[in-house]
């Protein structure tokens, strides 16, 4: 049986890794997303360590809607990356501070 | 400490490490090669933990096709730097093959071990259960979740167009 605070502590240092990815890499609009992704698995690995603590279903069905939603989230996002990346030939975030390029 | 830690600790390991090399490396590439490392290590955790099902859809998805969707979208945007690619070499390789390594022996002994301990009843919820669960008292999740991949097709349908300058 593995306890459930190691399970939590390794879900913490996942989030923070992911954490520290968005706030390093702010001159790749990839690598951010990357950072998001990194985030939301360690939100999974809490709510399916929570399943097998208390032997429910609930955790597992909502990480499985948690994988439903980044996959959408993901395709919305990186639409987003290409349209931005037509417009101003750059991924660098600092780059689009501008709401029109009139 | 029974094997079932032991195999978590090494897991555990492996992913904060390969995490930490996907968040350092320089080349997107490599980073997202380094994230589905880490995916891989995520689902045999999910497998430890009695969710063979979210395991295999950790597998599917997110290491499948969400990251080759990154790939995609690197590739298309970054075409070609000018400079060839350098042929790896041994430092290179070394990390990814111990990764490779750890993760497909932990897998393997873990699955003789659900196979030896099958009779033993184990607690986990079976794929049937789950499902049922999931399309009777969650149904309301599933309808709106594939509303918002309807939603999400629509948009980056509109977000990809092509428009006349």
């Amino acid at each position: 049986m593995i306890s459930l605070s190691h399970i939590l502590i390794l879900a913490g240092i996942i989030f923070s890794l992911g954490l520290v990815c968005l706030l390093v890499w702010r001159s790749n609009v990839i690598m951010l997303l990357v950072g998001i992704e990194i985030m939301l698995n360690a939100a999974m690995l809490v709510f399916v360590g929570g399943s097998y603590r208390w032997g429910a279903a609930d955790g597992q069905i909502f990480a499985l809607t948690i994988i439903a939603m980044t996959s959408a989230e993901v395709s919305l996002a990186l639409a987003m990356v290409v349209y931005l990346h037509r417009r101003q030939q750059t991924v660098d975030v600092d780059d689009f501070h501008e709401l029109s390029d009139q | 400490m029974n094997l079932y830690q032991i195999l978590f600790y090494l897991l555990a390991f492996v992913m904060v490490a390969a995490t930490i090399f996907a968040i350092t490396e320089k080349h997107p590439v490599h980073a997202i090669v380094y994230l589905v490392t880490s995916f891989f290590a995520l689902a045999a955790i999910f497998y430890l933990l009695a969710a063979p099902l979210v395991a295999m859809f950790e597998v599917i998805i997110y290491a499948g096709a969400i990251m080759v969707l990154f790939m995609f979208v690197i590739m298309m945007l970054h075409p070609g730097s000018g400079k060839e690619a350098l042929r790896p070499g041994l430092r290179h390789w070394l990390p990814a093959i111990l990764f490779a390594a750890v993760i497909l022996v932990s897998l393997t002994v873990t699955t003789k071990l659900h196979l030896a301990a099958a009779s033993a009843a184990v607690t986990g919820l079976g794929v049937k259960e789950l499902s049922i669960m999931l399309f009777t008292r969650y149904g309301t999740a599933v309808e709106i979740i594939s509303m918002q991949l309807l939603f999400a097709v629509v948009g980056a349908l509109y977000l990809g167009k092509r428009r006349k300058p």
